[in-house]
């Protein structure tokens, strides 16, 4: 007891002593320029039409990693989809019956017309946020989350089945799959030009506009998709299964 | 002091205490809570320091789909145990 004591407190005083030199000599927040950053900073615009730099860089500069994490996300909402899948094979009968989606506890009156409410905004508001990426922060990651709260906020103020009754399971899952193989196509467009996979081919357009970026929008809105879609998915796999136990037990 | 600086520590350390109670926190169902919280001060503090593209990543992703999806585990975990 006393000898990890001992090396706790020489291990921490190390910690400190490396972490406080570190942090000592770390520049000012917005002070660090690296040549990377400058270079993007400069070219962003002109070179692809694109105001919001940091979508530049994932989509387009760099968008075969994108292209990569892409199916990162999609190998893991399937992964996960199959894990619970098979729990509900063993549990018998019951759980995989649609006929009888259980009642939940009605939620009270406030709760129904707050979540309600915010259905038609949030929707708006993700839209917004996948198609304006190139624009202004955002993108289909963050846009396509915000899109997969609908049906969430539906399920709040009403039952698991209305949630059911407006993500048809096979809409959303032909949705997860195309959005993820519309970025994969998007980028071989260029190949049919015999240029490298994933140049930005398309024109570019004015900068500013909706349509700026020559693929980025596209992938954007393809990200958006699949991203909505697989968060969507996930949920419904949760609570189909949550609540079909709820019933049964 | 200019009020910039005054933010950047006010939202820093508001971050070490969240993280902090996330952390000491024993119960699964409260600490699911908490990263809720930990992670919208979390997107705060991206934004204060200018990066709202991850704030924005930050916002959906750590103050809403982590804590629900923790939730939604947790509420399988109990059924099956009981």
């Amino acid at each position: 007891m006393k000898l990890r004591l001992t090396l706790f407190g020489l291990g921490i005083c190390g910690l400190v002593a490396l972490y406080g030199t570190v942090i000592a000599h770390m520049p000012g927040p917005g002070k660090m320029h690296s040549p990377y950053s400058r270079a993007i900073n400069k070219l962003c615009v002109p070179q692809r039409h694109v105001t919001d730099a940091v979508t530049a860089v994932n989509f387009d500069y760099r968008g075969f990693d994108t292209l990569g994490e892409e199916f990162i996300l999609f190998a893991s909402v399937m992964g996960t989809l199959v894990l619970l899948r098979e729990a509900a094979e063993n549990k018998g009968p019951l759980s995989g019956d649609s006929a009888s989606e259980p009642r939940n506890v009605r939620p009270t009156e406030a709760v129904r017309v707050t979540a309600l409410a915010l259905v038609g905004p949030t929707v708006v508001f993700g839209v917004y946020v996948v198609t304006h990426g190139q624009l202004t922060p955002g993108g289909g990651f963050q846009g396509g989350v915000v899109l997969a709260t609908a049906p969430l906020l539906v399920y709040l103020a009403d039952d698991f089945k209305t949630f059911k009754r407006i993500t048809s399971h096979a809409l959303i899952e032909i949705s997860e799959a195309v959005g993820g193989g519309m970025y994969a196509v998007i980028g071989a467009i260029a190949l049919v030009l015999s240029r490298p996979y994933m140049t930005n081919v398309l024109p570019l357009a004015q900068s500013g506009g909706i349509a700026s970026g020559g693929i980025i929008p596209l992938i954007s809105i393809a990200t958006g998709l699949e991203v909505a879609a697989g968060f969507v998915l996930l949920l419904y796999a949760f609570l189909q299964k949550t609540l079909a136990e709820r019933e049964s037990s | 002091m200019n009020p910039q600086t005054l933010l950047e520590g006010l939202i820093l350390s508001l971050v070490a205490i969240a993280g902090g109670a996330v952390v000491l926190t024993r119960d699964p169902l409260n600490q699911a809570l908490g990263v809720s919280f930990f992670g919208l001060m979390l997107s705060a503090m991206f934004y204060i320091f200018q990066a709202p593209d991850v704030a924005l990543s930050q916002m959906v992703i750590g103050a809403v789909a982590l804590p629900l999806i923790i939730l939604l585990t947790l509420a399988r975990i109990r059924r099956n145990t009981k």
